[in-house]
């Protein structure tokens, strides 16, 4: 039945993985001894800022590995491009399409074939992942090329999008599991790729932590839901909601803790409150990994997961509930936090986190699709974004800090007009893609049955907030006069092609890519609410009826319109006030924070969460685990040990002066066990 | 004819004397002739049993005995003069290399 | 006539093994043990046992006796190198626990009772030949296969180089 490009899909893993392999051949056996023995001659290091390693004669390998790193990716991205037209083009109920490559788990009744799934949500995440992935690969090629470790970096980047994809194709909770974890790794070793620098070393250690108490929530979720349905493959789980929330196996309760415990996962992964704290540490790793890993895809990895297990969420309003609260407070909270950063990637972090807010936000008020359209446009323009900064920090040798910036319009005009571009993106400037979708999660905040105005003033105000946050951003870093160094000054130049093509075409994709998702009131299509619906449409008929989708039929027009236009305009307000503060009163900032210093203290330091979980958790267990090993493995467990060994030996060194060598005491033990051998016998 | 028990008496008393010479003696050669004493006094054992039952397996058993005790004896005095050779010595007590 | 007898060659076999384990030179004990040999040959004859009375004479007695006496002849320790004994420690209290060993085996000899059998001769030449050669053949047999050991292992054992 199924022909063509489709057959052909485990090749958009394969592709990245097949980079891996090759990278890899290449990191261990050119890249390494090289590295090896430059270490060897007493090579000074270099100093490892974000971009500017050093300037040695490039090996003949570098080329080759800038050459595959990119073209695998973007190979990968022409069969999902092909593979989703060829999906397109199949009428919309029968968009669904699932390759099985070999059995993997096998045992009794249980099953888990190691699956690729391809539907219209995959489809849309595929397309992301290779797209800005390849994006990012070939930007990757120019902002790393004075980078030592080069093909490490590849190897890593490829493996990234290899796990990521199989995350996102994987049919069902184990194969995700597999992608999710791996994310996860290369999450780890990129944050770390400087491992060298400690405080990068830390970062990578904190981000696996952090996410590690997310996936054991995602685990006990997989695991109840196999106790609940016997299976964990998406089509059997979502068929399987029906019949079983009719005769009572599955209550709400068991729902309830289901949802619950992947959401756990989800925070984990995609950086909410409480356990958002790695995110923004995370930017301890080249900039090109912040844009892909932890902008554009894998901190998706959980507004994707909530997602696909829709048809679950929608059956618990509680976890419903808990998704859009803890997507709301996420957004405005980090969003303050983003205010008073002046690291540059920091306030892109804090923006991410805040933007994910926003995608849990829609999730959590059933409105999946918009969470995707979201997750979508940001990665447009988030990964724009932190390009941008990106080039920023490359043409200022590594400076970081905004208030070491300024006037940069001239000098980079294209990753000026770029990042401006995401920066109205993002503000939700009527138009662009930012608009489209953070407007439609702000609608369905309000007017979804899950929805609540309180939701949607939050969001607004977060929107508000957001605004503010990145004009401060851009005017903090290109407009105003020079604060930089003069040293660095004279260094400034405007990137290579290789990153500023990259950049060209994500500001396209953030101006265009909401135009497939214009909502019906201002006279548009939104096709991608209907390439997505027959995904959700299933949830929706297994949980409490239409959600979302049809929620907007029950208010009038002019609300709709009203509402678009309020966030609009406290979009435009937090705009306004950035103008104000940072291009006409540029003393006021200063003030502001002297007049309230407590408070400015506390945002500035992130309302201190870091401290307050090392005082709570990180500290206890650090003193547990040095009670547990001094005086428990060290003195107990090893003293049982040693004791039992040294008893051993003594005894060993005791008795083994009984054997004499004389035969004659050998017969006079002879003589006395039969002496009281019989002597038991006559006494007996 | 007697009751066999002055007989196992006899033999007790023999194979104690072997045995005591066995504890006792230094004299490799002397111990070898205290082993045959043991053996001898098993044949009495035997030997009386055996006749006061009617039953010649008693007979049988000490001839069995008495064929060990003369290979016992042929392969201890070899094993004996080997050791003398090597050791210029028949005294067991510096035969210790069995030692810890 | 026999507890007469008993008492007579009993006394010689015991006070002749006494002597063996107590002299000081190897060749005294030997012929000591030649003369306790020769009391329990008479102490078998005494049971009737008429074929194991002639094997103890003309094996032990004949064959490895004079073994016993060749070896210690060519040994030939000279008396000042005999080792010194001394019935000290250990070698005591073996004596002891021999001792009462014997009052153990006294115990157990004073226990014993079983019926008197019927046949008078079966320790003569005839029962033991038939009993030998029909019952207890492989045993035989093997017996003879444990002597060519013996043999071989006791050349092997004295020859100077192999």
């Amino acid at each position: 039945m199924v022909t063509g490009i489709l057959d052909y899909i485990w090749l958009v893993p394969a592709l990245p993985l097949l980079g891996v392999l090759l990278n890899g051949a290449i990191a261990l056996f050119c890249e390494r001894p090289l590295l090896l023995a430059e270490a060897a001659h007493g090579d000074e290091g270099h100093g490892h800022g974000d971009a500017h390693g050093g300037h040695h004669a490039p090996a003949p390998y570098r080329k080759l590995v800038a050459f595959i790193g990119p073209a695998v990716v973007g190979a990968a991205f022409v069969v999902s491009v092909l593979a989703v037209l060829a999906l397109a083009a199949r009428p919309a109920h029968d968009r669904f399409f699932v390759q099985v490559l070999f059995p993997w788990i096998q045992a009794g009744g249980f099953s888990a074939p190691a699956a690729l799934q391809l539907d219209p949500l995959s489809s849309v995440m595929i397309l992301v992942v290779t797209g800005v992935g390849f994006l990012i690969h070939v930007y990757s090629a120019g902002y790393m090329s004075h980078e030592k470790a080069f093909a490490r970096y590849f190897v890593y980047l490829n493996l990234f999008t290899f796990a990521m994809l199989t995350l996102v194709l994987g049919s069902n909770y184990l194969v995700m599991f597999v992608g999710w974890e791996g994310v996860g790794l290369c999450s780890y070793l990129l944050i770390g790729y400087w491992y060298e620098k400690k405080s990068a070393s830390d970062a990578g250690k904190k981000a696996f932590i952090v996410n590690r108490i997310g996936d054991f929530g995602f685990m006990l979720g997989v695991f109840l839901i196999f106790w609940t349905f016997g299976t964990v493959n998406y089509t059997e789980v979502f068929a399987k909601v029906p019949l079983l929330s009719a005769n009572g196996v599955l209550t709400t309760e068991i729902a309830t803790a289901i949802t619950l415990l992947l959401f756990v996962g989800a925070i984990g992964k995609s950086a909410q409150i409480p356990l958002y704290v790695w995110l923004p540490d995370a930017m301890e790793g080249p900039t090109p990994v912040s844009a892909l890993i932890h902008a554009a895809t894998m901190v998706t990895a959980g507004v994707y997961m909530v997602a696909r297990s829709s048809s679950l969420f929608l059956l618990s309003p509680v976890s419903m509930g808990v998704v859009a609260t803890v997507g709301a407070a996420t957004a405005i909270f980090s969003a303050t936090i983003g205010i008073t950063q002046n690291d540059i990637k920091r306030v892109l972090a804090y923006s991410t986190v805040s933007q994910l807010g926003y995608m849990f936000l829609a999730c959590g008020v059933g409105a999946f699709t918009a969470g995707i359209f979201h997750l979508m446009t940001h990665a447009f323009f988030k990964a724009l974004l932190f390009l941008g900064s990106g080039s920023v920090i490359h043409a200022l040798s590594g400076e970081q800090d905004m208030r070491k910036m300024g006037s940069l319009k001239k000098h980079l005009p294209i990753t000026f007009t770029t990042m401006f571009i995401a920066t109205l993106a993002i503000a939700g400037i009527p138009g662009l893609s930012g608009f489209f979708s953070k407007d439609e999660i702000l609608w369905k905040a309000f007017s979804s049955e899950h929805g609540h105005i309180a939701l949607w003033a939050v969001a607004a105000l977060a929107a508000g907030i957001t605004a503010f946050y990145m004009f401060r951003l851009v005017f903090l870093t290109f407009f105003g006069e020079s604060r930089m160094e003069p040293e660095v000054e004279k260094h400034v130049h405007e990137s290579p092609y290789s990153m500023t093509v990259p950049l060209m075409l994500l500001a396209v994709l953030s101006v265009v890519g909401g135009w497939i998702g214009i909502p019906e009131v201002l006279k548009g299509h939104n096709y991608f609410e209907e390439w997505l619906a027959p995904v959700f449409a299933q949830g929706a008929a297994g949980g409490h009826g239409a959600a979302g989708a049809h929620g907007a039929a029950h208010h009038p027009v002019a609300l709709e319109l009203g509402l678009m236009a309020g966030s609009v305009a406290v979009a435009l307000c937090g705009i306004g006030l950035a103008y104000y503060l940072y291009r006409v009163r540029t003393n006021k900032p200063k003030e502001i924070a002297e007049a309230v210093p407590g408070l400015y203290d506390v945002v500035l330091n992130k309302y201190y969460v870091d401290e307050i979980y090392d005082f709570l958790f990180v500290r206890r267990i650090v003193n547990g685990s040095i009670v547990l090993w001094q005086a428990f493995d060290a003195a107990f467990i090893d003293g049982i040990v040693n004791g039992i060994a040294a008893a051993v030996r003594g005894a060993g060194d005791g008795v083994r002066r009984l054997q004499t060598g004389v035969v004659g005491n050998y017969a006079f033990s002879l003589l006395l066990g039969a002496v009281l051998l019989v002597g038991y016998i006559l006494t007996r | 004819m007697m009751e066999p028990t002055a007989y196992l008496l006899l033999s007790g008393i023999l194979f104690g004397i072997g045995v005591a010479g066995v504890v006792a003696r230094k004299n490799a050669l002397i111990i070898l002739m205290s082993v045959e004493i043991m053996l001898n006094a098993v044949n009495v054992a035997f030997i009386a049993v055996g006749s006061h039952l009617g039953d010649p397996t008693g007979s049988i058993f000490a001839f069995m005995v008495m064929t060990v005790a003369a290979a016992e004896a042929a392969v201890g005095l070899a094993i004996l003069i080997a050791i003398y050779r090597l050791k210029e010595t028949i005294d067991i007590t510096e035969l210790s290399v069995l030692k810890w | 006539m026999e507890p007469i007898l008993f008492i007579i060659f009993g006394a010689i076999a015991v006070g002749g093994a006494i002597m063996v384990v107590t002299r000081k030179h190897p060749m005294s004990s030997a012929l000591y043990l030649i003369l306790t040999l020769f009391a329990v040959a008479a102490l078998f004859v005494l049971r009737q046992a008429h074929f194991l009375a002639a094997i103890q004479v003309i094996v032990y007695a004949g064959a490895v006796m004079v073994l016993f006496i060749f070896v210690i002849m060519l040994i030939n320790v000279p008396e000042n190198k005999l080792p010194m004994e001394r019935l000290t420690g250990l070698r005591l209290l073996g004596v002891v626990a021999a001792g009462f060993l014997i009052l153990e085996s006294a115990i157990l000899a004073r226990r014993f009772a079983m019926p008197a059998g019927s046949t008078a001769d079966a320790g003569s030449v005839q029962a033991v030949g038939r009993a030998l050669f029909t019952d207890y053949l492989l045993a035989f047999e093997i017996t003879s296969v444990l002597l060519l050991a013996a043999v071989i292992g006791a050349i092997a054992l004295a020859k100077r180089k192999i």
